[in-house]
């Protein structure tokens, strides 16, 4: 449509702070605004939103809008939907990107439906064709990738955590933030938040560790995450993790999964143990600058995807590659 | 309760990555034949939470399958009749393939439309051939009703209300939601139940409707290939540039030592 314009970032905050997505998806669509030649604006939707305004013009948001409200604490599609509705139709974006978040993955379906078009979902990377997004995004389990398009607008689409790149934060930026008042409609409200329960591990979280160790159903039961797994991450100042089985087995927490429905995770160093390396759970850690393998499976997909590899029993190997490492770092 | 559970029939998401060949001139991926297709294991526990609502009553209450897609395999899309599920009905043409979620979502709509009054919608959170998890909150965008995604639990209470948790990036919400609305199930929900003997020879007794467009009131172009509104400018699979540098010594415990030397020579540790 001739009418739409500019990039709409939907940004997310917490306790008054940008969560890191939003420096993200706004890096990755001040890149696009530039090519376009056109604006870039953010919204974010929460309450006691304090000062990310101005963060996110610090992040590369030509105009933020700061729908802030009590009723908008605890994210339900059916109140974010009266804010984005509004904002879509006072604002005409020709893209809208989201994160590709608990949030992002509940709401950009629903109002991309709504608005008759539809998201593309899960984007390893943002283009500008032809006037035009394209996007490009694993598939297949990430046994493939696609480049998608669409001629409808507005053109939605939602970024992978760790995929945008955040500019380097400029709090000399020029960009005006204001608030955006949306009447919430109680008779279209058909959910409500009763509580939020959090289930965080202690110590770094995996999608921040410098190094995280893995692993798998190789390792056969719930004892050695806590044992020798958690010692070796503890020596390289890292974090545990897990691929799905020992999740759906009930012997790691949920929150530590790492693959394409888990937490995606790019440290500097990811040794997987006893992991046979799906490519479901690859897409959680491709972006790992080293990945180490340790696997008694010599065809294990893993070693096609790792830079170092020894093949033997994680029970006789991991304690002497610990060992090691502890005299090496010490 | 009349529950309502949507299925695809996909390629088995388990087998190993090199079963997967690019058929380019389709736009999808294929694998040979003796790799046998399966239910998307999500929807799979899309079934489950539909079965354990069941299971408190199971007169009182009744699951109904849609598949939707062509050539469907019958032992594959009666899996959830082994389950124990009620009905199976199958969306299934040649006008069907080759859908996108919107386009594949507006059939599913019509039929459900055709299907008469529902209480609940179960999806998987996401398929795993295209993985893009819209046809679930897309579904309930076009039926006009609320929905929670990625749910862990289900349990019923009175007046229509649904209690859910949601799981989120280090826990999970609890929501309570006004029915008919729509849940899409993730696998902390927990493992879906096997076949019994018993479902499976009371699942081969029973016939799959089968439906055509015109019997959902849509016409031909409307779903499918014919109606997508994403466009594929390309399908492709990456080439592996890796090469591992697999450590080997005369013992395992020396190689686990080589190996840690060598991530110190990379300066990784």
């Amino acid at each position: 449509m001739a009418d739409n314009k500019g990039i709409l970032v939907v940004g997310e905050a917490a306790e008054g702070k940008l969560l890191p997505i939003t420096a993200e998806i706004l890096g990755a669509g001040r890149k696009l605004a530039d090519e376009l030649k056109e604006p870039l604006c953010c919204i974010i939707i929460g309450a006691g939103l304090g000062d990310t305004g101005k963060a996110a013009v610090a992040a590369g948001a030509d105009k933020v809008f700061l729908a802030d409200d009590a009723q908008l604490k605890d994210y339900e599609n059916s109140t974010y939907m009266q804010v984005m509705e509004k904002a879509v139709a006072e604002l005409a974006p020709k893209i809208i990107i989201m994160g590709q978040t608990a949030n992002g993955r509940d709401l950009a379906p629903r109002l991309a439906f709504k608005l008759g078009v539809s998201a593309v979902m899960d984007c390893l990377e943002l283009a500008i064709d032809g006037g035009k997004l394209q996007c490009t995004r694993p598939v297949y389990g990430g046994n493939a990738k696609a480049i998608f398009t669409s001629d409808d607008f507005p053109q939605l689409a939602t970024l992978r955590v760790k995929a945008g790149t955040p500019l380097a934060p400029d709090a000399g930026r020029a960009g005006e933030v204001a608030a955006f008042a949306v009447a919430l409609d109680a008779s279209k409200i058909k959910a409500k938040v009763l509580e939020t329960v959090k289930e965080e591990v202690a110590g770094v979280k995996i999608e921040d560790a410098a190094a995280v160790v893995g692993g798998g159903r190789g390792l056969g039961g719930p004892e050695p995450f806590t044992k020798e797994l958690a010692e070796l991450a503890k020596i390289l100042k890292g974090a545990v993790g897990a691929s799905r089985p020992p999740c759906d087995n009930k012997w790691v927490p949920d929150s530590i999964q790492i693959g394409l429905t888990g937490k995606i995770i790019a440290p500097e160093l990811y040794i997987a143990i006893g992991i046979s390396g799906s490519s479901q759970h690859m897409s959680g850690c491709s972006g790992a600058k080293c990945i180490v393998a340790i696997n008694k499976d010599p065809e294990a997909n893993i070693f096609k995807e790792a830079r170092f590899g020894v093949v033997g029993d994680w029970k006789v190997v991991l304690p002497a590659f610990t060992a090691k490492v502890k005299e090496l770092v010490s | 309760m009349n529950m309502i559970v949507c299925c695809k029939q996909v390629l088995d998401p388990e087998a190993a990555p090199a079963t997967f060949k690019l058929d380019a001139a389709n736009n999808r991926m294929v694998q040979p034949p003796e790799v046998k297709p399966v239910v998307n294991p999500y929807d799979e526990q899309a079934v489950e939470a539909a079965l354990r609502i069941k299971d408190k009553d199971k007169a009182a209450h009744k699951v109904t399958i849609i598949s939707l897609g062509n050539n469907l395999v019958r032992d594959v899309v009666k899996k959830p009749l082994s389950m124990g599920a009620d009905e199976l009905i199958l969306l299934e043409d040649a006008a069907f393939e080759g859908g996108d979620s919107f386009s594949v979502a507006s059939a599913l709509a019509a039929a459900i439309k055709k299907v008469g009054a529902f209480d609940l919608i179960f999806c998987g959170r996401q398929e795993s051939e295209w993985d893009d998890g819209q046809v679930g909150s897309g579904l309930a965008e076009l039926l006009g009703i609320p929905s929670v995604t990625v749910a862990k639990k289900v349990e019923v209470l009175d007046g229509g209300k649904v209690k859910v948790e949601r799981v989120i990036a280090d826990g999970f919400q609890v929501l309570e939601v006004q029915g008919p609305a729509l849940i899409t199930v993730s696998n902390e929900l927990g493992e879906a139940r096997y076949a019994t003997l018993k479902g499976i020879m009371a699942a081969s007794k029973k016939q799959p409707v089968v439906w055509k467009p015109a019997d959902i009131g849509v016409d031909a172009g409307k779903v499918g290939a014919a109606a997508r509104k994403a466009k594929i400018v390309k399908l492709f699979q990456p080439v592996k540039e890796g090469k591992c540098d697999i450590v080997s010594a005369d013992s395992p415990a020396e190689a686990a030592a080589l190996l840690a030397n060598k991530l110190r020579e990379a300066k990784v540790i």
